[in-house]
């Protein structure tokens, strides 16, 4: 009968994982703000956006171009008459104060609940972020007049970049948008020389 | 025990999904097509195709998505957002009759088709932001 009782419960347990696992895979439901503007995408778009002066867009883009390659980038996709570069590169993730971070927490953690459980035998749980692969995309258009006619030599160029992390187990760890200023500062000061470089060359 | 209980659960998984091939995914759709056309396309009032595909660009850059795939000839735009999770859009563009553009948007998510409407009248309304104009319904 006991035996009877454990398989019994043995299944029911099974059943009611089965159901959590469709549950869960059924309810990752998209986020309802997926595709509305975000109160800060203009703030998002000034610091992602720099006007260039005095150089066409196929030289911008050809300049761009360079930047993506000092910077260690390989071109995925480029199409010159939508004025689009595509970039990416694989990189690592690790990221030494993040270690000691979560590793201090970990430790932490698991004293308060050997102190409160007297269970010294929990299994040490830490991923580290080790890889990572940053995917860029570079837009150019011409910039416009008061009145929607093209300035001369006049351009608009967009960058936004994101990543995907994966963890010392290979999971995916992080997937997000980059949106730090820095970054694009930076991105942009490496741009404006290659541009007097590309201008230069010309 | 551990690989007993493993094997249950995917079999019961497997008994409450129904009886369906993997490979049966290729060609899998559980709306009609002209049902999903008339959510994912919009007909806008120009005649230029390239800037309507700038304009998407832009709009999508504005969504915080980062291009995958652009072709100017044939009118496509593919970019992923990420942002806590993986969204993959593809957009065309095709002129409709002289006059028009119609931009068409079809989108996945975590393994599914996204079917929510507001995702694609959202989508229209920063577009028609971004090209100061009108999106048409079209039958």
């Amino acid at each position: 009968m006991r035996a009877f009782l454990a398989i019994g419960h043995g299944l029911m347990r099974a059943t009611l994982v089965a159901f959590g696992v469709l549950f869960v895979a059924g309810c990752a439901t998209l986020p309802e703000d997926a595709m509305e503007l975000s109160p800060d995408s203009l703030k998002q778009r000034q610091l992602q956006t720099r006007r260039v002066e005095g150089i066409d867009e196929k030289a911008l883009l050809a300049a761009s171009v360079g930047v993506l390659q000092d910077l260690g980038f390989n071109v995925d996709e480029a199409e010159t008459r939508l004025g689009v570069i595509v970039a990416s590169k694989k990189r690592s993730a690790i990221d030494t104060a993040d270690i000691i971070t979560s590793s201090l927490e970990t430790l932490a953690v698991e004293m308060v609940f050997a102190l409160v459980f007297g269970d010294d035998e929990r299994e040490g749980d830490i991923h580290f972020d080790v890889t990572q692969k940053i995917r860029i995309c570079v837009v150019t258009r011409p910039a416009l007049d008061s009145s929607g006619q093209p300035l001369q030599d006049t351009q608009v160029i967009r960058v936004t970049i994101q990543r995907l992390v994966w963890d010392d187990e290979g999971n995916l760890s992080r997937e997000e948008s980059i949106e730090d200023p820095k970054v694009y500062q930076k991105f942009f000061d490496r741009l404006s020389k290659s541009i007097f470089l590309e201008l230069q060359a010309i | 025990m551990r690989t007993r209980y493993r094997l249950l659960v995917m079999l019961g998984a497997a008994l409450l999904c129904g009886c369906v091939s993997s490979i049966d995914q290729v060609t899998m759709t559980d709306q009609s097509a002209v049902q999903m056309r008339s959510y994912q396309q919009r007909a806008f009032d120009t005649a230029d195709k390239e800037q309507t595909l700038r304009s998407v660009i832009a709009t999508l850059q504005d969504l915080n998505f980062v291009l995958d795939k652009a072709d100017v000839d044939l009118g496509t735009v593919t970019a992923t957002k990420l942002s806590g999770y993986q969204l993959r859009v593809t957009v065309t563009v095709r002129p409709r009759g002289e006059t028009q553009m119609l931009v068409r948007i079809n989108a996945g998510y975590d393994e599914e088709v996204v079917k929510d409407l507001k995702f694609y009248r959202d989508f229209f309304t920063a577009l028609e932001k971004a090209m100061f104009l009108t999106a048409h319904e079209v039958d």
